[in-house]
């Protein structure tokens, strides 16, 4: 936790221009997606192929409500959240019954399902054109400027670490983690299954509608590109390279999967059959991830002198 | 009255009676072990007593009040508490977690205290891990406290499962072969276990192979063959039940 506070104070030093800030603050926004997603599939062991989707419905709930209604930023935000959070909730019942393939192809089917309305209901959306958000703003003050968004980016990615790691050592975490290694021993323990895996989905909807909702305001402008299913991928392949039930894997994850493509502009191109071949080379060679990885094998040097 | 009474009992599975019209009564303090061959449906009751399988037929009581659970969690909310005969453990956490895990059910825990970490959790948490250790040391696993569940090795798990039961402060406790692949100073270690957790006055349903332990713990026992009661009643009569010893118990002691 301490070296996470560091390295969000510290990293400006390392940020040359504005650009570099614009990285940085996208790595924040996805990581804070990843480290909720990790709750749902890291440690409820539930898979989703759709979070782009509550992602989209974050950024564009939020977009619409302060562009077309004149709503504050932050109420718009807030009520995006919220309504990504319902929206799992009533969706989460039916589908969190089904597991592994099942349950992937129907959270797929749902992120597909928001997308094509993002795409099809122009109206609103501006349709494949995507459309322009106003910026951030609260009681006259804008938040303006590469460094005032690295900010609160990096704020919000602390708050949001530190408010998993505490879910995870608390009763709900350990139901979480329970219903993960064995459902139906954790059934018989008296945990209601049904119910916290419903928390850990609506609760990661919520943290990806919130980074969405931020990533609108604060490019200005939001396209259909950010809702496909293709982001939901790059969601989960993120999670998975830093390191399953591991929030700063999740972290990591994120940082490292945002960052290289950006700077290896060759990888702009191929960035597919990157996130595809990482996805691979990850599964062979650390299936349990990046940070968890490299902890055991520190554990491993510091045990053997 | 009795703890836990069954009427009629009946589970099919596509045509395969595993349980068949079965009318049992449990009573409260006492070792109640149910035997059988092989297939003779006793993870099936047991699967049916912890709500994991809806009967196709029969009704349950507990304290003479049907039981109106429905989900497995809800029977433990009712205070019925079980082990696997396969084991069931969470080996993505420590031996002690398990256990923590299994108070679950005396844990009141919102979400956004969870999320603060509320300084009456933190207390909580505190007092849930010490009780937890208890349990592991009282089950005679005080040594594994720290370890990775899935660094223990076999006879430890078995154990671990009844401490996690047992964490649940269940009043019957549903135990599915615990003495199925041990060894004879290990099984030894699980009669007395059974005795002591006996001891505390939570009843206890045994289910296992080994006529040894079964015939040492228990004081009434139901015999069961083609999930239908084949005999029922103290040690000393099952055991000279000329069609128990015929079906299961075989010409020398199993
Ligand atoms: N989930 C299931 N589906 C189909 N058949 C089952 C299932 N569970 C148990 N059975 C059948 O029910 C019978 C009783 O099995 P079981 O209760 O496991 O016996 P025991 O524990 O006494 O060895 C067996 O014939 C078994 O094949
Ligand atoms: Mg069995």
């Amino acid at each position: 936790m301490l070296a996470l506070i560091a390295g969000v104070a510290l990293l400006p030093l390392a940020l040359a221009n504005n650009y570099h800030y614009e990285i940085a603050i996208l790595v924040g926004l996805n990581a804070i997606v990843c480290v909720g997603l990790n709750l749902l599939i890291g440690y409820a062991g539930q898979i989703s192929l759709g979070h782009a989707g509550f992602f989209g419905i974050g950024a564009y709930g939020s977009a619409i409500l302060t562009a077309r209604y004149g709503w504050p930023p932050l109420a718009a935000l807030v009520a995006a959240s919220a309504a990504a959070a319902a929206l799992a909730f009533a969706v989460g019942r039916p589908i969190l019954r089904l597991r592994g393939h099942y349950l992937a192809m129907a959270t797929l089917g749902l992120g597909i399902i928001i997308s094509i309305v993002v795409a099809t209901e122009d109206r609103y959306t501006g349709g494949p054109d995507g459309m322009s958000v106003p910026p951030l703003a609260l009681a006259g003050f804008t938040l303006a400027g590469e460094r005032a968004w690295y900010w609160l980016v990096g704020a919000l990615l602390v708050a949001t670490v530190w408010l998993s790691l505490n879910l995870i050592e608390s009763p709900v975490g350990r139901a979480l983690r329970a219903l993960h290694g064995s459902e139906v021993a954790a059934e018989v323990s008296g945990i209601d299954s049904a119910r916290h895996k419903l928390l850990a989905f609506a609760l990661s909807a919520a943290i990806a509608a919130l980074a969405g909702a931020l990533t609108a305001h604060y490019a200005g402008f939001i396209t259909p590109g950010k809702v496909t299913f293709l982001h939901s991928i790059e969601l989960v392949v993120m999670v998975v390279f830093g390191g399953m039930a591991s929030t700063f894997g999740a972290v990591v994850g994120a940082a490292v999967l945002t960052a290289l493509p950006q700077l290896l502009t060759v990888f702009k191109e191929y960035e597919m059959v990157v996130f595809g071949s990482v996805m691979m080379l990850t599964m062979i060679f650390m299936p349990r991830g990046l940070v968890p990885t490299i902890a055991a094998l520190a554990a491993r040097r510091r045990k053997a002198p | 009255m009795s703890l836990l009474r069954a009427e009629g009992l009946s589970k099919e599975f596509g045509g395969v009676r595993a349980i068949d019209a079965l009318d049992f009564e449990i009573q409260p303090g006492a070792v109640f072990s149910i035997i059988g061959p092989n297939g003779a449906g006793k993870t099936t009751l047991l699967n049916i007593l912890t709500g994991i399988y809806r009967p196709s037929a029969g009704r349950l009581w507990l304290d003479d009040r049907l039981l109106a659970a429905r989900a497995p969690h809800e029977f433990a909310a009712a205070g019925i508490g079980r082990t696997f005969q396969n084991l069931q453990i969470f080996f993505n956490m420590s031996a002690l977690e398990n256990v923590m895990a299994g108070r679950h059910l005396h844990e009141r825990c919102t979400l956004a205290a969870a999320l603060l970490r509320a300084p009456r959790l933190v207390r909580a948490e505190r007092a849930c891990r010490s009780r937890a250790a208890e349990l592991l040391a009282f089950v005679g696993l005080d040594a594994y406290e720290r370890s990775a569940a899935d660094a223990l090795p076999y006879g430890a798990l078995k154990r671990l499962e009844i401490a996690r039961a047992l964490a649940a402060e269940p009043r019957l406790l549903l135990l599915d072969e615990p003495a199925a692949g041990l060894n004879p100073s290990e099984i030894r270690e699980i009669d007395g276990l059974i005795q002591r957790i006996s001891g505390l006055g939570i009843t206890v349903v045994l289910v296992e192979h080994n006529m040894k332990l079964v015939m040492g713990v228990s004081q009434r026992v139901l015999v069961l063959d083609y999930g239908r009661k084949l005999a029922e009643g103290n040690t000393e009569t099952v055991r000279n039940n000329p069609r128990v010893i015929e079906a299961y118990l075989g010409a020398g002691e199993h």
